[in-house]
């Protein structure tokens, strides 16, 4: 809980912009509410975040802390504050705020990271009780300037009503009196609306950022400038670790509008790759083009380094091979081996998932001035007090030296949680002594980037002579994201076991075993969309749908049979005391098999499955828990006879408890959808000789218009609304593709093991 | 010298006429609506017309627009509310934004050429330009409501 305060009179608000008469802010300190009270007791050693403002015209200005990358944060979490405020959403204002999480993190959870589907389910609580405060503070306003008791006083809909005497101000005319007038906290805090009194939060509402968006007026890193500003693109090793030997820029110089070649120094070989800048060869220039065109004339030496090995033919198989080998025991329920030897029937099979990357439309930008205190950076990303801390160590400065404003971002999907491109753009600017703005290419966003790990799976199941399973056996093996910390690692981590696998959600399976083999992490591997969930649910939904056709029954009441309906499942009761729960309580949060039940008869319903199709026609489901969201997913494939396919129809049922934006629910749900099918069809990144193959949309093709399902259905399931809110942005991808390959089956009794599909229907 | 109308404005330019329009208009006129997403005419977000026609503006060299007329997204009505710009937000299509400017530019120059397209030709005619956020069904949607006004 925040302790609300009027700051109305504070001199740091000059600086944030906000000038309105009546502001309000959160003292919040992380998982002390003590603490921070004690602190107002001494003279307010907290700085208090500045979440709303109220201009004399009336005009409510919402601070918006986390980043927009398409999501729809800036229209959600604000929407929340004027519910409660009772502000009119026409006369509300977004003002995006720069990294600072002593000032802009009300919930004291997440240092503004935007990551991990966490922004609504962080911030429902604390934006509601900051509306709360701002509709008592007003109405006490209003009070005092009729002298009346404040009991009398009511807001609706931007103004202040006195029942008895018929009288009414706006939100702005009160203001001048608000100033002084403090929230009580504690029992006598503000009252927060009733859930059915509510006229924003769960309601449609349409993005804030529309208009611009829609005229070319919107702002992206991309976009940013500083007067005197300098455009730098960099060729980096195409091998992970490797350096520059030695560079010839004669002929880079000679391109007109090319200023400098200077080179990056390579990260200390001792020193993990972070999210820090690599090295390499930079180009400094007047425009993009000089710098490109100069780029191309560079003739660079590169030492490969110690990943030159890396290539895709073995190193996979080096994964299937440590799937089958397993050693690392995560999760063990019963006696996995008895239940084999006693099983009537054994199956096994093996998945694998490829690496991709992130493809952000707007490849990663940053525009950085070194040369001022404090440091100016303004760029899209995700996480802009994680950009201002390795800002500082690229520049030997401190994190306070740093001051980072956040633009809208092209897209982020994990790749812009890593200010690399931040820390480039630093560097140089320090280098030549000008602001530096440094942009990406696709081949340099294709070919440098943090990889989705790619994985094997080995799955192993036995049954009983009824077909019910007695025995699981998942053995998963993947080169860990750890590794950006850690290079050494070969196992995988704690929050990679939690995105959806130590959670292995076949609760009525009596023996259960869950074990992880080893890896070598040989490219940058880091977060992509929804993470290790998108193996995860395509090897355990694909094999249940096998085991199913094993024991010759219906899939979705066989998937239904190993799920259950149990109101939690207890991952204790396994001999696991704790594992990572998207970094939430797990009493707050906990694994209920019967929504992740729910959800899929809610989609089987909808999706009209069991009904009979045309030949060449296959239904499809699979669902997922992940960010604490139930998703269940069907897809309706044509094969055609040339092994092509189109999805004519798409359904999705989502449970994510308690949702603001329905409007933005389903929107997220429909663009995780053709996220999904990029990775189901076509997403596949590969290495040779330790460098990544592909380079740009024709070789890394993503779907397209003239491939993708038009017709995505998204069914919100309101049987757990009373619940807490739960993520939205990640939890529609992980379902999408098994579904798909299980419609394939339905279609065609094919089964495809291995993603993407690519040609595989057309080999057959 | 290279002269061209950009928006209705006379301009001139004397650099590398090698230069794609793209990176003139966005680096050298300051107008940043038209994106840079690939720089090989495979994604569409630098999307612009010329003499009315949509280009793929990260290829194109501004001498190619020599004595010609180039529109780029903030062009393409004064207020903002050109029938595909209208629709866009009444099917509040928008999601991270950045390839909307592309696909608003392909899209009314399709609906220029061919006022009344069947649903293969809106795929056949947006099918150049990405979206990573997935809001085609969406800018299908808007097409075909625009397509109504136009």
């Amino acid at each position: 809980m925040a302790r609300v305060q009027n700051i109305s009179r504070r001199d740091f608000l000059k600086q944030s912009g906000a000038t309105g008469a009546l502001v309000l802010g959160a003292a919040v300190v992380p998982g002390s509410m003590v603490a921070a009270v004690r602190a107002q007791g001494v003279g307010m050693s907290v700085q208090p975040n500045l979440f709303v403002a109220i201009a004399g015209d009336g005009v409510v200005t919402i601070t918006c802390s986390r980043s927009e990358m398409g999501q729809g944060v800036r229209t959600g979490i604000p929407m929340i504050l004027a519910d409660e405020l009772e502000a009119d959403w026409h006369r509300v204002s977004i003002w995006q705020a720069p990294g600072d999480e002593t000032k802009y993190d009300p919930a004291g959870k997440d240092g503004q990271n935007t990551d991990g589907s966490r922004s609504t389910r962080h911030h429902l609580d604390v934006m509601r009780e900051l509306g709360a405060a701002g509709r008592y503070v007003l109405e006490q306003a209003a009070a005092k300037k009729w002298g009346v008791d404040a009991s009398e006083v009511y807001a609706k809909h931007h103004r202040l009503y006195h029942s008895a005497s018929g009288r009414s101000f706006d939100f702005g005319e009160v203001v001048d009196a608000a100033a002084d007038i403090a929230v009580p906290t504690g029992e006598v805090a503000p009252k927060l609306k009733d859930p059915s009194q509510w006229k924003y939060i769960g309601r449609d509402m349409p993005g804030v950022d529309n208009y611009d968006m829609s005229t070319g007026g919107a702002n992206y890193g991309a976009d940013a400038t500083i007067p005197g500003m300098k455009i730098a693109v960099v060729a980096r090793a195409p091998v992970y670790r490797g350096k520059v030997k030695s560079f010839d820029a004669t002929e880079a110089l000679a391109v007109q509008g090319v200023e400098q070649v200077v080179e990056i120094p390579a990260l200390p070989d001792d020193a993990p790759a972070e999210f820090h800048a690599m090295g390499g060869v930079a180009v400094v220039g007047t425009n993009t083009w000089s710098v490109l065109e100069g780029r191309r004339k560079l003739v660079i030496e590169w030492d490969d380094g110690p990943n030159v090995g890396h290539d895709s033919g073995t190193y996979d198989d080096q994964l299937r091979e440590a799937a089958r080998t397993g050693g690392h025991v995560i999760r063990d329920r019963g006696n996995v081996d008895e239940a084999f030897a006693a099983a009537d029937k054994v199956t096994e099979a093996e998945y694998f998932v490829p690496y991709f990357i992130h493809t952000p439309m707007e490849p990663p930008a940053a525009l950085v001035d070194a040369n001022v205190r404090p440091v100016r950076v303004i760029t899209s990303t995700q996480s802009p007090n994680e950009t201002r801390q390795y800002v500082a160590a690229s520049l030997g400065l401190e994190k306070t030296d740093i001051e980072c404003q956040v633009t809208l971002l092209g897209g982020g999907f994990g790749r812009k949680s890593k200010p690399d491109f931040a820390c480039e753009a630093a560097i140089l600017s320090k280098m030549v002594g000008a602001p530096v703005r440094v942009q990406w290419t696709r081949e340099d966003e294709i070919r440098n980037g943090y990889y989705h790990s790619a994985s094997a799976h080995r799955m192993k199941a036995g049954m009983d002579a009824n077909g019910r399973v007695t025995a699981w056996h998942h053995t998963g093996a993947w080169p860990s994201l750890i590794g950006l910390w850690a290079p050494q690692v070969k196992t995988g981590h704690a929050i990679e076991y939690g995105l959806g696998l130590i959670d292995t959600p076949y609760n009525e399976v009596p023996n259960l075993r869950i074990e992880n083999g080893e890896a070598d992490v040989m490219i940058r591997v880091g977060w992509y969309r929804s993470v290790n969930n998108i193996q995860h649910a395509f090897a355990m939904n694909c094999f249940a749908n096998e085991l199913a056709e094993a024991a010759g029954r219906d899939p979705v009441d066989y998937l239904l049979e190993l799920i259950g309906d149990a109101d939690v499942m207890d991952l204790k009761d396994d001999g696991v005391p704790e594992h990572w729960n998207y970094g939430d309580s797990i009493d707050d949060w906990p694994i209920m098999p019967k929504r992740l039940s729910n959800a899929l008869r809610t989609v089987a319903a909808k999706s009209g499955y069991g009904k009979s199709l045309p030949k060449g026609h296959g239904l499809g489901l699979a669902v997922h828990r992940s960010f604490h969201s139930y998703v269940a997913t069907a897809v309706h494939v044509v094969v055609h006879d040339d092994g092509s396919f189109r999805v004519p129809q798409v359904d999705v049922a989502i449970d994510c408890g308690r949702y603001v934006n329905p409007e933005g629910v389903r929107k997220q749900i429909e663009g995780a959808s053709i996220y999904g099918h990029t990775v189901a069809h076509s997403g596949k990144i590969t290495t040779s000789k330790g460098a990544v193959v592909q380079s740009n949309f024709h070789d890394y093709p993503v779907t397209r218009m003239s491939n993708a399902p038009l017709d995505i259905r998204v069914h919100i399931v309101e049987d757990f609304v009373h619940l807490r809110p739960c993520g939205v942005g990640e939890p529609g991808v992980p379902p999408y593709a098994p579904a798909l390959v299980n419609a394939i089956h339905n279609a065609t009794g094919k089964r495809i093991r291995s993603l993407p599909i690519g040609d595989q229907l057309k080999s057959a | 010298m290279i002269s061209m109308k950009i928006n209705g404005i006379s301009r001139q330019f004397h650099g590398d006429p090698n230069m794609p329009l793209l990176w003139y208009v966005r680096d050298e006129l300051g107008l940043t609506g038209s994106k840079f997403g690939c720089g090989m005419a495979l994604c569409g977000a630098c999307t612009m017309h010329v003499d009315g026609a949509a280009v793929r503006s990260c290829v194109t060299p501004v001498a190619v627009a020599e004595g010609k007329e180039v529109t780029t997204i903030e062009g393409l009505d004064a207020n903002g509310n050109h029938p595909v710009q209208r629709a866009w937000r009444a099917h509040n299509v928008p999601q991270c934004g950045y390839c909307q400017s592309g696909q608003i530019m392909s899209a009314a120059a399709l609906l220029n050429a061919n006022p009344d397209p069947s649903d293969d030709e809106i795929i056949s005619g947006m099918a150049g330009n990405i979206c990573r956020c997935g809001t085609y069904q969406r800018i299908f949607a808007a097409v075909r409501t625009a397509a109504q006004e136009v």
